[in-house]
């Protein structure tokens, strides 16, 4: 099985298999489900059909199709190299696409993976930055106090830790309003402490505001904590989709998740790292393995000596026994 | 338990500050003395040059006493002289650095921000810099006559160059990413120069409005010698008629004081504008 194959079950199946887990097994649909026109009457935050990106000869893009509903919290995983950035930079607007069809909402943001402010604007100023709205001071300053930084909204970025800038990037999206979310590994940048609090603020302002999010990652834990539906894409595909639906707040060792950890990291080709326990058990089954095959060895070896030196011993004990 | 523990720390922290503090006032006082005896130098030269000038070693045709230059300086001042003429080369400074502030921009703007502007702006900008500028003076004054025009024209042509070098350098070593991020705002283009752009090349172009500035006051003291009625260098010209050592010299305090003064401007414009930046926010 190569790392990436598509898991070619169907979704009924799975649920009838195994009705508890059919949102675990709502897995996974290929092209030709996405092909068909979205349905009508429920419009989408974004479609993307058949979307080609080629650099030169090399496509980062290949075909890929991919939905996303409104106020829907999507993740993408993948490994490094896979399009993911591309298909981000893409839906920012940054970059076009080379061929098929991708439709967006207008009003969109982004949060990189580096805060990417302006150093030469306080941080209300950063966040106000291209709003075309009355009273925007207002706006920025609000947006700020809801990402907790309302008394640093006069700060020069320069002086802001990792977290607050990452923050100041936050409010500067929302601020917007946006229909649609798009998180380029927001958080990779941070440390674990910073990183946990901003999932759990990321969580609260998107239930606040309900934007359909997109959530690049490397990060499968992360991807699993915050998303409803994490896609995993491979060759500038969606090669393989997992739903994610459960209630929040979610914690990592949750059985379910992890056994959805385990089908992304197989999707991803990651062998899982053995445990400590698991390794110390394995060392000492070959370390056993080993004492044994020593021990037998010896026997082996001790019992050759013994027929080899038989006679010889045997005449020494009846000298000694003649001694005696 | 915090008071008997803290009470002998304390004591221990004010044995040690003292003799520390104590050092310290020995070390300004002595920096003082090192400061008195840097200007000690200069004013024994000066006690020797007012000594041979008035024992009549050097007489005022080569150089002026300098009781006499202070004397001469006082009373230009005093009879508005002075004044009148150094505001005439302010203004020709004025003017030349504004046109060449505003045409390098553009010029910088249009080279770093498309591959056709720079083909089409930098090759040439690039080939004309290296002319030494003073000797265009006999072209210029071909073509705009000898009166206002040829002064401001040969100072803007002197100083747009490194404006225009610095603030294209600037541009291009903007970070990409956040032009991108800008971008992503929704800024239009012309948003994206006025709060992306300019402001991120603003350290660079601060360092080519310095250099201007000193290639300003060079230009000036060669403008002013073509036909020019007022201004500092129109003095130091009739000066050298009437052999008064005194006032070139006077013209001269006047040219070095002035460049000190352009330069304590451009840092304060920096430590306004440039707020900002780290290393400024550190001090």
């Amino acid at each position: 099985m190569t790392p990436f194959e598509r898991v070619d079950l169907n979704k009924a199946d799975l649920e009838q298999a195994d009705p508890s887990n059919a949102d675990l097994a709502r897995a996974v649909h290929g092209k030709a489900d996405l092909n068909k026109t979205p349905p009508a009457g429920k419009a989408l935050a974004v479609t993307a059909r058949n979307v080609v990106k080629a650099f030169g000869e090399r496509k980062v893009l290949d075909g890929l199709s991919l939905d996303i509903a409104p106020g829907e919290f999507v993740a993408l995983l993948g490994r490094s190299g896979c399009g993911k950035t591309t298909l981000l930079r893409a839906l920012v607007g940054i970059d076009a696409i080379t061929s098929g069809t991708l439709s967006m909402p207008p009003v969109r943001a982004a949060v990189f993976q580096e805060p990417r402010l302006m150093l030469w604007k306080r941080a209300w100023r950063n966040v106000a930055l291209g709003v075309r709205k009355p009273d925007v001071q207002q706006l920025a300053l609000k947006a700020l106090a809801e990402v907790g930084l309302a008394e640093r909204a006069h700060a020069w970025p320069a002086t802001l830790s990792g977290g607050e800038a990452q923050r100041v990037a936050l409010a500067r999206a929302l601020v917007r309003e946006p229909q649609l979310l798009l998180l380029d590994e927001p958080f990779a940048a941070l440390d674990a402490l910073t990183r946990i609090r901003m999932h759990q603020l990321i969580l609260t302002l998107w239930q606040a505001h309900l934007p359909a999010v997109l959530l690049v990652t490397h990060d499968v834990d992360e991807a699993l904590l915050l998303a409803d539906r994490i896609l995993v894409m491979a060759d500038g595909k969606v090669a393989a989709e997992i739903s994610n639906a459960g209630a929040r707040p979610r914690h990592i060792d949750d059985p379910q998740l992890q056994e959805k950890r385990r089908q992304l990291l197989a999707l991803l080709g990651v062998e899982e790292k053995p445990t400590y326990a698991a390794y110390v058990a394995q060392q000492g089954a070959q370390l056993d393995a080993l004492h044994a095959a020593q021990l037998e060895a010896r026997r082996d070896a001790e019992a050759q000596l013994q027929t080899e030196t038989q006679p010889e011993n045997h005449s020494e004990t009846q000298r000694i026994r003649v001694a005696a | 338990m915090s008071k008997s523990l803290s009470l002998p720390l304390d004591a221990g922290v004010a044995e040690k500050a003292t003799p520390k503090a104590g050092r310290v006032r020995i070390a300004q006082r002595l920096s003082g003395l090192a400061g008195l005896s840097r200007i000690a130098s200069p004013l024994v030269l000066l006690l020797l040059w007012e000594l041979a000038s008035r024992l009549g070693w050097l007489p005022t045709r080569i150089i002026a006493a300098p009781s006499a230059i202070v004397g001469t300086f006082a009373e230009m001042v005093w009879s508005g002289e002075l004044p009148s003429h150094m505001l005439v080369s302010l203004a020709r400074i004025a003017k030349g650095l504004s046109i060449s502030i505003f045409t390098g921009t553009a010029l910088a703007l249009i080279a770093g921000l498309s591959r056709r502007g720079e083909i089409i702006v930098d090759s040439p900008l690039q080939m004309l810099r290296t002319l030494p500028f003073l000797a265009l003076v006999p072209l210029f004054i071909l073509w705009f006559g000898i009166g206002e025009t040829p002064k401001i024209a040969l100072i803007a042509f002197g100083t747009v160059f490194p404006i225009y070098l610095n603030l294209y350098s600037g541009i291009r070593s903007i970070d990409v990413k956040l032009i991108e991020a800008g971008i992503s705002l929704g800024l239009t283009r012309a948003e994206l120069i006025v709060h992306v752009i300019l402001p991120g090349a603003l350290p660079s172009f601060l360092v080519g409005l310095r250099y201007s500035l000193g290639i300003s006051w060079l230009s000036l003291v060669a403008v002013e010698q073509i036909n020019a009625t007022a201004g500092l260098g129109y003095l130091v010209n009739s000066a050298r008629d009437f052999m008064r050592t005194d006032i070139i010299v006077v013209c001269l305090l006047v040219y070095s004081l002035l460049g000190l003064f352009t330069d304590f401007l451009v840092r304060t414009i920096e430590r306004h504008a440039l707020a900002w930046r780290p290393s400024f926010l550190r001090s």
